[in-house]
């Protein structure tokens, strides 16, 4: 069977939402410029194949997860050679995945600053959940 | 200038301010606590010893040896430095120490002499019972009846003055019991009420006292106590005032205990129905139940099963979680939890997810693992229609009534992300929730639709296996939702009894009978009553070729076969009932069928259609008229094909695979678009028959 053309694409899936809620998982969603913006619930299919990690410490899970940037304070682990503004997958020290973020700052950069410097902007964190249930998709 | 400290040297410190005022237990209870001579001679304190030198000359038998009858004299005095001491504490032994007479030999010391007058023949009472009663706390009352040990219950006039009536009524075996005893007279009057119920409550409390004591004092307080239906005029009474709640507990006591021995507790004149009545009316006001509910709740359960359930219904269920196995180990998980600070144990035997959460210092709902979907909070009985479902890998499953989403995750796990399962839901709003738990639990093989449960399988059928978790009147979930105890009326079981129909006839039809691996459909609902469960079962066996199989399940109490006037199949055995009271779950019933065949039975000829395979398990292929075949090879079509060589539509059917997945809302039912065969129609009809 040929692939669809792009206006009968169109019409299965306008047709397919008239039905269908949730077909499948959300990965994020394009905003009116067309901009692609990841949500949280791509975090399991990303976080295996991710290369830039930043470990957070138990302490500052919490804050994370409610939305707040990592402080210096709060870093755990970071790979080696993050550039600045990297996108990176936020861990706790149990491994498990918490979230995405935007590295502030290199990892030389890291070491040097002082311990209220932000280190990784939040993006999202599985803390959405349960404080966004109903805008997730 | 000032004192220097010196830590080396110790300063001798000597009793602190407080050590003068009590001197420990043991020195206290001394003074109540008479020693026992007579077992095998028991070390006693000097206190002991001289005390009961002192009783053993006033019984009678003789003096003792001389050294604590000495000490008898030594012991007087004694008394009056013991007392100085305790004097703080015991204003009333201060007075005692004034004229010191032996106790209780002639006549008693203090200011009561003049009305305490001691029994003269009484005694060889044995005192050791006085034991128990000073450990209750009446410590300053019952020490005086200590010291009145020999004196006659009926010849004294107590404290609180009401004695001698309440012994008047008993018969004299029990005044000698009661003699042993002065001291619970003087405890029970207290506490008993001004009702009608009076001497009742006082013989109940005395035979929760008594209980130690023996069978024959019991015998004696059973037919003492007569529970009595109150007159109209109590009605009244009662009608006008506030409720209260200890008098109609009492009375739901009693009533219930005349009822399971009705000929002989009966009262003369009074019919069963009466008291039935008294009791539900009780019932209704002390558990807030409107009269209807529990009229029904009466029609299910024993009286008294029925307590215990309402008692269970005041109390939330456990807290239970279930592990994501998709994510994490239940191993794993609980560790991770005990270490968040969570006190649990694993849930059961009959699990392998399942934790059971007592008490936390951290939201369960909250903790960083919850979030990332290690684990889903789900009641214990939600996790039982899912193992009896039993999925399979790779099969396609059909949950109608998925919200919130902790059956279809379960489901999932099971199946370990293969095969599809379609979570379909009424409501949009809770639809959102089923999707964020999806999503968190990493469940990857869903797709969730919000259509109207009867409209399957019009929308799409063919699954293996259906699982309808029915909208019920909740009447098993009352201690999570405590308004239904009020707002659930006949009309309201009604409504769901008859969509529950509806919904079970289409979950059937959207089964294939002919599947390799399944042709189940499980039934449950959170409800208890008897319209919801039994009654939907049965009138799905009739209306379909489905039969009941076993759950699986190896707890949890048998349907009901007969009912009131109703009558079910027998196989009715085999669904399972669960209670809160006996399971500590919320209260279920499941029902798992199985679908023999894709056809309807008799009462619906006109709508048969014209070719299907009647033996499910002879004939691997699928069955035309179910609109959506499995995604299938297309040998199986073909072989569909020789058999209804007449059937162009068929073949239309066969090339449409990749579109066989998505819902056929759009074409009309294909049952109707099929040309009929006539000669093939009478053909089958007799296979149908002859299922």
């Amino acid at each position: 069977m040929r692939p669809l053309t792009e206006a009968e694409t169109r019409a299965v899936f306008e047709k397919l939402g008239k039905y269908l809620v949730a077909p499948g998982t959300c990965f994020g969603k394009f905003t009116k410029s067309q901009k692609f913006r990841l949500s949280v619930t791509a975090l399991d299919f990303l976080a295996p194949y991710a290369k830039y990690k930043v470990w957070v410490k138990p302490g500052s899970e919490q804050s994370f997860l409610y939305g707040n940037h990592v402080l210096k304070s709060g870093l755990g682990r970071i790979t080696e050679n993050t550039a600045q503004y990297q996108g990176v997958v936020v861990y706790s020290m149990a491994d498990v995945p918490l979230g995405f973020g935007v590295a502030a700052k290199s990892t030389q950069e890291c070491r040097k600053v002082d311990p209220l410097a932000i280190v990784v902007f939040h993006q999202a964190d599985v803390g959405e959940y349960v404080r966004n249930e109903e805008t997730l998709t | 200038m000032g004192r220097k400290l010196d830590p080396t040297r110790k300063e001798k410190r000597g009793p602190g301010r407080k050590a003068r005022k009590q001197r420990g237990a043991e020195v206290e209870l001394a003074r109540f606590l008479p020693p026992e001579p007579e077992t095998g001679r028991k070390k006693l304190s000097s206190h002991g010893r001289k005390r009961a030198a002192k009783r053993r000359q006033a019984a009678g038998s003789g003096p003792a040896a001389s050294g604590p009858l000495g000490a008898g004299g030594g012991g007087e005095e004694r008394k009056p430095t013991v007392e100085e001491q305790l004097s703080p504490q015991k204003g009333k032994r201060a007075v005692k120490a004034a004229g010191q007479t032996a106790r209780g030999r002639s006549g008693f010391s203090d200011g009561n002499s003049k009305w305490l007058a001691p029994a003269k023949a009484k005694k060889t009472q044995p005192k050791g019972n006085h034991v128990e009663l000073s450990s209750d706390g009446e410590v300053k009352e019952g020490s005086w009846e200590m010291e009145e040990e020999d004196g006659s219950s009926e010849e004294m006039v107590d404290d609180y003055g009401a004695s001698s009536s309440e012994e008047e009524e008993l018969l004299p075996i029990e005044k000698a019991a009661l003699k042993q005893k002065p001291d619970r007279e003087g405890l029970s009057e207290d506490d008993s009420e001004e009702e009608e119920e009076e001497a009742e409550e006082a013989s109940k409390q005395k035979m929760g006292q008594k209980k130690e004591e023996g069978p024959d004092l019991q015998l004696n307080l059973d037919i003492d106590e007569q529970f009595k239906l109150p007159t109209s005029e109590e009605i009244e009474k009662e009608a006008a005032e506030p409720l209260d709640l200890h008098v109609i507990h009492q009375r739901i006591q009693g009533n219930m205990e005349v009822l399971q021995d009705f000929g002989v507790k009966r009262e003369e004149g009074r019919s069963r129905q009466e008291y039935l009545a008294l009791l539900r009316r009780d019932m209704a006001a002390y558990y807030s139940y409107s009269d209807f509910l529990l009229t029904k709740l009466m029609d299910i359960f024993p009286l008294p099963e029925l307590i215990n359930f309402l008692e269970a219904n005041e109390v939330p269920r456990p807290v239970t979680i279930r592990t994501n196995t998709l994510k994490t180990r239940r191993r794993d998980l609980a560790q991770a939890l005990i270490n968040r600070g969570v006190n649990l144990d694993p849930l059961g035997k009959w699990s392998k997810t399942g934790l059971v959460i007592y008490d936390s210092t951290v939201p369960v709902g909250a903790t960083p693992e919850y979030l990332a979907g290690h684990y889903m909070l789900q009641g214990a009985s939600s996790l039982l229609p899912v193992m009896a479902l039993a999925p399979q890998e790779n099969e396609r499953i059909l949950d109608m009534c998925c919200a919130p989403g902790g059956k279809t995750s379960y489901i999932a796990q099971l199946m370990k992300n293969t095969g599809m399962i379609l979570a379909n839901d009424s409501s949009a709003e809770r639809l959102r929730s089923v999707v964020g738990n999806l999503h968190r639990l990493g469940v990857t093989n869903a797709v969730v639709s919000n259509c109207d449960g009867r409209q399957f399988p019009k929308v799409v059928g063919g699954f293996d296996r259906a699982l309808l978790d029915a909208p019920c009147s909740g009447t098993g979930v009352i201690s999570k939702d405590p308004a239904v105890k009020t707002n659930k009326d006949e009309k309201d079981i009604q409504r769901c009894a008859h969509l529950q129909k509806e919904l079970i006839l289409s979950a059937i039809d959207s089964v294939n009978a002919a599947s390799e691996t399944g042709g189940y459909i499980v039934y449950c609902t959170c409800s208890i009553m008897v319209e919801e469960n039994e009654c939907v079962v049965d009138y799905a066996l009739k209306k379909r070729n489905v039969r009941l199989v076993a759950t699986g399940l190896d707890f949890g109490k048998e349907g009901f076969t007969r009912f009131k006037d109703r009558r079910f199949h027998p196989s009715l055995k085999s669904t399972r009932r669960f209670y809160p009271h006996t399971h500590n779950m919320d209260g279920f019933f499941i029902a798992k069928f199985k679908k023999f065949s894709n056809a309807l039975p008799q009462a619906q000829k006109d709508e048969e259609p014209a070719v299907e395979t009647a033996a499910p398990s002879t004939v691997p292929d699928t069955v035309i008229t179910e609109p959506l075949p499995k995604k299938k090879k297309l040998e199986e079509s073909k072989a569909d094909k020789e058999q209804k060589l007449p059937q162009p539509a068929l073949k239309k059917k066969c090339s449409s695979q990749a579109q066989r997945r998505p819902l056929k809302a759009a074409r009309p039912f294909p049952k109707m678009m099929r040309p009929k065969v006539p000669a093939r129609k009478k053909k089958h009809r007799v296979k149908a028959n002859g299922q």
